[in-house]
């Protein structure tokens, strides 16, 4: 090959990598040498090129490595800058612009990992960035081209969940024209709602919210429902996944997790189970849905089981029960003003525009707000079965209240299905640890799981209202309607690959993968896996418990991150700042 | 003599605990300049030759850290590191490491200020044990 660019070498396979060190302004050029890496880059193997940018992320930062593929003829790339969470994808496609396969882009963080967290010592800081590029440029070298293979989508979505989530995103599939399969275990659709009287901030009933949406569902020529239904078994993965409902099995594209919340049964708490008129909010809210005569006199009592270390509770802030106490007390209010009604509260949550106006409206109409704490929490006072006032010490004038009652209301939280516990492992998707869903990641794919082509809305994920419920499931549809309408996805290429020569078809792998990826088939006289390109996400783990290291994590080989280890070692000498290799004589 | 210098090597998982390292630097929360990360997808794709090779090397302290036990991204990838570094721990352990140079732990993407503490932590730790002694000398023995 003819050298028109004056660069040595003519070997076609010959690794030349460029380095591009970013100063993010002063983020890193402020508390990292930045000039000295980038010239400390230029020294090391491979590398052919090395610069500093103001912004490697910047237009100008983007055009600059894609003049230095061309002038330099790299076929690896480093950049030296941020988190590869957020801007890996960015510098991958400006690879893959100039030629470079996106799989040759190696991303090393000087920011979040280096600069922000010493600022207050730029030798450490720069010592630290040398270390990591040169590990960066040692994992460059082994790099290997990857292709993302594609797989057919069937456009078809399964929508687990009756509810307000899953009726919603199911209409908007269908609406969309796609097929919907919508599956609902309680013999009627509607979920949370069907419990519910009127809804907060409207006052609307719920019944008017749902009775139009189930009417919508139950014409709508898209959407297939299945009644007192659960799945028995879901296999297959983005765009084929089997679904065994009632003995027939259907072939869907995309899930939707909409599956809602259970509530928390207060047992033996602030006389739960031990008072006849002691009742949880939603049992509250059926008894006025039925038109039951309101109580004169009621108290609602907030964080019942919630944000308590106390292990019968839950930690977390269930988000709803504030505002429905509010909503139930201006009902009592609104309907009789001379009701007595006290809400107590340890702190109150009634966030935005609206809520917080109609926290201030109730509070207009008479509804008493008294603050207690985790440490005295209400007593019950009571006699022959029934609640006859609550005892609290109130926090800012520490005096000792004794409020009369015909009824206390119960706020407790919202807690996850228990067969989350089931449905989880059928759709090999994580929960966390109060057993709600866990998203593939909390701010930037609130949506999504990391099993791709299932998504999750509602109360699934962790209590909501209304608002969010529906928000979330028309992002659910949004998201699922992307591959079935594509037809046909992207499979990473980071994957999980098995050497057939080596494997000895002993299913460790098929045992420890969470993906069901791996499977063994019959190769003329023994056994081998093969791992399915589709549902492998490439975490590893089969990797790591192959008896006989016959499966090799592409992107993540054994060679490449051992190569880093040596890279990290083979470090010039910190006193010096001398090349001696780290051996130091 | 200047204060030692321990080098520490970090296996972090690509959807908590290097999120939490992301999310400390975010948020600014300081910690010794003395260890490097390697990002792997999983804590599940740490291999105990990792561990070896690095203490053989001269590596001073090893940390491993997934996704809390129960919120694994990759559902159950961190049962399968605790398993395996279990054994590799023993192992270096048996070839003469003193265990408080390993150690294998969960930070969540949200754990920003927990990152830096257990760094900082591990890194003292580390220092008052000193060299590990094998692999080239980086303690500012050089000319």
């Amino acid at each position: 090959m003819a050298e028109e660019d004056g660069t040595q070498g003519t070997d076609p396979n010959e690794v030349r990598i460029g380095v591009f060190i970013c100063h993010c302004g002063k983020n890193i050029g402020g508390y990292v040498d930045v000039p000295r890496v980038v010239e400390y880059a230029k020294t090391l193997p491979h590398v052919v090129h090395a610069e500093g940018n103001l912004y490697t992320c910047s237009p100008d930062g983007l055009q600059s490595i894609k003049k230095a593929i061309a002038d330099h003829r790299l076929n690896r790339v480093l950049v030296a800058s941020c988190t590869p969470r957020t801007h890996a994808p960015l510098f991958q496609s400006t690879c893959e612009e100039a030629g470079v396969n996106k799989y040759f882009f190696e991303f090393v963080n000087l920011r979040e990992h280096c600069s922000w967290v010493h600022m207050k010592d730029k030798e450490g800081a720069t010592a630290k960035a040398k270390d990591l590029v040169r590990m960066g440029v040692y994992r460059a070298a082994l790099l290997e081209p990857l292709a993302d293979s594609e797989t057919p989508v069937v456009p078809i979505a399964l929508v687990l969940g009756g509810g307000i989530a899953g009726m919603t995103a199911s209409l908007n599939l269908a609406n969309q024209g796609f097929d919907v399969h919508l599956v609902e275990k309680e013999p009627e659709l509607g979920g949370m709602l069907r419990h519910l009287d009127r809804v907060f901030p409207t006052d609307v009933t719920a019944r008017s919210i749902l009775d139009p949406m189930i009417k919508a569902i139950k014409s709508h020529p898209k959407v297939h429902m299945y009644l007192s239904t659960t799945p028995d078994d879901i296999t297959g993965y983005i765009g084929n996944f089997q679904v065994k409902l009632k003995g027939q099995t259907i072939t869907v594209g995309t899930i939707i997790v909409a599956t809602g919340a259970d509530v928390f049964k207060p047992l033996g708490m602030f006389g739960y189970g031990q008072y006849s008129n002691v009742l949880t909010q939603l049992e509250f809210d059926e008894q006025l849905l039925k038109g039951a005569a309101p109580p004169k006199r009621v108290v609602f009592i907030q964080c019942v089981g919630a944000r308590t270390s106390d292990p019968k509770g839950k930690t977390y802030c269930s988000k709803t029960c504030c505002m429905a106490s509010i909503k139930n007390a201006k009902a009592l209010k609104t309907k009789d003003p001379d009701a007595e009604v006290c809400i107590i509260h340890r702190d109150i949550n009634a966030p935005g525009t609206h809520y917080e106006k109609y926290y201030h409206d109730t509070k207009g109409l008479g509804v008493r707000f008294l603050r207690y704490t985790l440490e005295e929490p209400p007593e019950i006072l009571g006699q022959d079965g029934k609640a006859t006032a609550v005892r609290l010490k109130h926090e800012t004038s520490q005096r000792t209240l004794e409020i009369p009652v015909d009824m206390i209301v119960l706020s407790t939280p919202l807690v996850a299905n228990e067969d989350n516990h089931t449905l989880h492992k059928m759709l090999k998707v994580p929960l966390d640890k109060d057993g709600f869903y866990l998203e593939a990641h909390v701010k930037l794919r609130p949506l999504d799981f990391a099993t791709e082509g299932i998504y999750v809305c509602g109360c699934a994920k962790f209590p909501n209202d209304i608002h969010e419920s529906v928000t979330e499931a028309f992002g659910n549809a949004s998201h699922a309607a992307i591959p079935m309408a594509h037809g046909k996805v992207k499979v990473e290429g980071a994957i999980a690959h098995v050497d057939p020569d080596i494997c000895w078809g002993c299913g460790t792998c098929v045992e420890v993968c969470p993906y069901r990826a791996p499977s063994l088939v019959d190769q003329g006289t023994r056994k081998v896996s093969v791992i399915n390109e589709a549902l492998c996400k490439g975490c590893g783990v089969c990797v790591v418990n192959c008896p006989v290291n016959a499966i090799t994590a592409r992107h993540f080989t054994h060679d490449q991150l051992l190569k880093m280890i040596e890279g990290l070692v083979a470090g010039t000498c910190e006193v010096c700042d001398s090349k001696c290799d780290g051996g130091a004589p | 003599m200047a204060e030692f210098q321990p080098r520490i090597l970090a296996f972090c998982c690509n959807w908590c605990s290097y999120a939490g390292a992301d999310l400390c630097g975010v948020s600014r929360f300081q910690y010794p300049p003395n260890i490097r990360i390697i990002r792997v997808m999983c804590s599940g794709r740490v291999e105990p030759v990792f561990l070896l090779k690095a203490f053989k090397a001269g590596i001073d302290g090893v940390l491993v850290l997934g996704c809390h036990i129960g919120d694994c991204h990759y559902i159950s990838g961190n049962n399968s590191a605790q398993a395996v570094m279990e054994k590799a721990f023993a192992l270096c352990k048996a070839l003469g490491i003193d265990e408080k140079r390993m150690k294998l732990d969960w930070v969540s993407a949200s754990e920003g200020q927990r990152f830096a503490e257990m760094v900082t932590e591990f890194t003292e730790q580390v220092r008052k044990l000193g060299p590990i002694g094998f692999g080239k000398k980086t303690d500012g023995g050089c000319p």
